[in-house]
């Protein structure tokens, strides 16, 4: 049986696993967006649970808006990363320091 | 009538000074000479008003200063202490201005010169007709200035400034003491007039402070104050330094300033406070003791300078000497009486010392001198009065005042009286005669007896000064020989009544009549000793028994003595330079350019530029670094709200972390 607490850790397990997979990747750029896409997963998640928890659609809303917001952001994303492969032709992570300070 | 007396001399000053350039130098000559004169026959008046009639005056001008219990106003207050100082400032004054008048003739800047010797006559009338400390203040601080401008007259001459600011330097140290009198005497009476102050003085005599963890008679604490101030203006020993060095400035100024008026403003000032030191011993004593060293150090100095104008001003430290012990031996009046006496004939030896350098076109070193008296016969009469009077030859005026002084110290020596400073005063005293009378006729010797070492150029040229010069000479002449005689019994007489309330000796400090019933031999002492002095010198003048003299050790002393007893030396070596060190190595080098500086301005220009670099290498381009910085962020957002609740140290921990990271 799924109780709150539980489910709330999952999320926030996977909000973690998706954190350190940005954070110890140095190399490949997908592999930040994929994270970055169950990041926003670990969210919708804790919103669902939390909306049946509390009895309030305003959770699962918010998660159908995150949703949406989530396959626009990678599909601008994705965009934003063929255009780059196409100048630069490399999308290794730790090349991309045109904007060092 | 009263006020004229004061506003004269400043009108004077304001015109010299001012239209110096429009009435030219007969017109400022003139009008400058006009007002001291009428201000001295003003002065006349007062002291027959005031001395002879036995009036006293107050007069209040305005209100001044007042706030809360402080209350002080423009107001004068002329008793017999007052005029005395009155006469004897304006009579030396008037003659000065004559004189300086032709001593002067081919300055370019004689206005200028009338207008600081008037600005000095009007400081020195603010002193003495002040009624309260800070109106004295005034005055006191105001000749210290007068003087400054007048030593450094000749503003071109490096020796000039740098005794002008010696002078003005070492005075301040007595001021700054003086102030600090001022202080304690308002913390103590909570008021700075004197009549306020010496009404409550017996009252307060058994109240104390606490200065510098010590527990102190507040009386005695003034008192020293006080005399610091005193030290300071009249050249005692520890402060005397500048006196000498004062002679930098023109001879008319020497004779004004620092023999007849500005140094005898410290005396003044003890005089004027009899009735708060003779309520503390202690003060009497230190008095006693530096007024005897003072003496006894002076005289001996003079006695191996050779420049002529160092002579007499030595001879003025040596007199101030006796005055201050005198007042320490609570004997007001004749310190009182001295001074008066002194100025005539200080002033008198001065100007003729001008006039000889006047005459040998401004030759100041007397082994250059010699056999002058065929060519400044009138001058030499004057300079032998003078110094006749000055080493208290019988029934001129120095011997009624000094001679007496000295009988009154050998009262100190009675064994019941069980006052040693006292002894110690009359045998320094004693000694000092037999050092004045003698190097006073080591001067005439040289100047005008001995034969000459002048050279042919000079000693054709040389001449008496006309009757501009001469007429103060004279009259000062006059005064030497016959103001002792004449004002004997007025101010030093038994019994007399002209002091008034001015001067308050307690009954267990008085002597004048054991003074009086003296032996005849001790009597004698100071006469003997100041021929001893005359013959001694004559002796080794006429024979030049100082061929035989000359060895090793004597030229040591010589040597010794000719330079001061090195307390200059000791000075600089001690006071000056390291004060100086000081100030530039630590005070300015190390703390002003260093250490404020490094924590100000300099510091942070420093500081900012190293900081901002440390800023920018965080972009480092790395998408990674910026993650890492994102989370780091996150989470010390989530330490600090959290750790805000439950750790209480931890602004701590994260100043700490700020610190590592920027260092």
């Amino acid at each position: 049986m799924l109780t709150y607490i539980n489910s709330t850790n999952t999320s926030t397990l996977l909000f973690l696993i998706s954190v350190l997979g940005i954070f110890l990747n140095q190399k490949n750029i997908l592999v930040m967006l994929m994270s970055l896409e169950m990041m926003f997963l670990a969210v919708s998640f804790n919103l669902i649970f939390a909306s049946i928890h509390l009895d309030d659609i305003t959770g699962q809303v918010f998660s159908l808006l995150i949703l949406t917001v989530a396959a626009a952001e990678s599909s601008i994303g994705l965009a934003i990363l063929v255009i780059y492969y196409r100048i630069r032709s490399v999308i290794i992570v730790e090349l991309m320091n045109l904007m060092k300070g | 009538m009263y006020l004229l007396i004061l506003l004269l001399p400043l009108l004077g000053a304001l015109f010299s000074g001012f239209s110096g350039r429009f009435s030219g130098h007969k017109g400022v000559g003139l009008i400058s000479l006009l007002c001291v004169i009428l201000s001295m026959l003003l002065s006349f008046l007062a002291f027959y008003e005031v001395g002879l009639m036995g009036l006293s005056h107050h007069l209040t001008i305005s209100s001044w200063i007042d706030v809360g219990v402080l209350k002080i106003s423009w107001s004068f207050l002329f008793d017999s202490l007052t005029v005395t100082m009155l006469v004897v400032i304006t009579v030396i004054s008037s003659l000065v201005h004559l004189y300086s008048l032709e001593y002067m003739q081919y300055d370019p800047h004689l206005p200028r010169f009338m207008a600081f010797l008037e600005i000095f006559t009007f400081f020195m009338l603010i002193l003495v007709t002040a009624d309260n400390l800070v109106q004295m203040f005034v005055g006191w601080e105001g000749v210290g200035l007068a003087s400054y401008l007048l030593i450094n007259f000749w503003f071109t001459r490096l020796a000039a400034n740098q005794s002008a600011i010696k002078a003005l330097v070492v005075n301040r140290i007595g001021d700054f003491g003086l102030n600090l009198g001022i202080l304690t005497t308002f913390y103590t009476f909570q008021s700075v007039d004197y009549y306020t102050i010496f009404s409550l003085t017996p009252l307060l005599s058994d109240s104390f402070l606490n200065f510098g963890g010590h527990t102190i008679s507040s009386i005695t604490l003034i008192g020293i104050f006080l005399f610091i101030g005193s030290v300071g203006k009249s050249a005692q020993l520890g402060l005397h330094t500048w006196l000498p060095d004062a002679m930098e400035g023109p001879t008319p100024v020497s004779a004004l300033i620092h023999a007849a008026t500005m140094v005898t403003a410290g005396v003044f000032l003890l005089i004027r406070f009899s009735p708060l030191l003779e309520f503390s011993s202690i003060v009497l004593n230190i008095l006693i003791i530096f007024g005897s060293l003072t003496a006894f150090f002076a005289a001996m100095s003079g006695v191996f300078q050779n420049d002529l104008k160092r002579v007499i001003a030595y001879s003025t430290c040596s007199q101030l000497g006796y005055m201050v012990f005198s007042c320490g031996i609570s004997c007001y009046n004749v310190s009182m009486f001295h001074l008066a006496n002194h100025a005539f004939f200080k002033a008198l030896l001065f100007l003729s010392a001008g006039s000889v350098i006047h005459a040998l076109a401004n030759e100041q070193d007397m082994r250059r001198m010699g056999s002058l008296i065929k060519f400044l016969p009138l001058t030499y009469s004057l300079m032998l009065i003078g110094s006749l009077a000055l080493a208290g030859f019988p029934f001129l005026t120095g011997f009624y005042s000094k001679d007496f002084i000295l009988e009154l110290t050998q009262i100190t020596l009675n064994n019941n009286l069980c006052n040693i400073q006292g002894s110690f005063a009359c045998w320094l005293g004693n000694l000092s005669v037999f050092f004045t009378a003698f190097y006073s006729f080591r001067l005439i010797y040289l100047i005008f007896i001995n034969s000459t070492n002048v050279t042919r150029n000079n000693i054709f040229n040389s001449h008496e000064p006309s009757l501009c010069m001469l007429l103060p000479l004279i009259i000062l002449g006059l005064g030497s020989i016959f103001v002792g005689y004449l004002t004997k019994d007025l101010f030093i007489g038994l019994g007399t009544n002209f002091w008034n309330s001015a001067i308050l000796i307690l009954p267990n400090h008085s002597f004048f009549v054991e003074a009086e019933w003296l032996k005849i031999t001790t009597k004698w002492l100071p006469f003997v000793l100041s021929s001893l002095g005359i013959i001694l010198a004559t002796l080794i003048n006429v024979t030049q028994t100082y061929v035989y003299l000359y060895n090793k050790i004597y030229r040591y002393g010589c040597f010794l003595i000719n330079k001061k007893w090195y307390w200059d030396a000791l000075f600089n070596r001690f006071f000056v330079y390291p004060t100086l060190n000081f100030g530039y190595l630590v005070s300015f080098k190390n703390l002003d350019r260093g250490f404020i500086e490094l924590l100000g301005p300099y510091g942070f220009t420093k500081l900012i530029p190293t900081w901002s670099h440390i800023f920018s290498k965080i972009q480092s381009g790395q998408l990674s670094h910026y993650l890492f910085f994102f989370v780091l962020g996150v989470c010390l957002f989530i330490v600090i709200i959290v750790g805000n609740f439950l750790f209480h140290s931890l602004q701590l921990m994260f100043f700490y972390l700020v610190l590592i990271f920027f260092i």
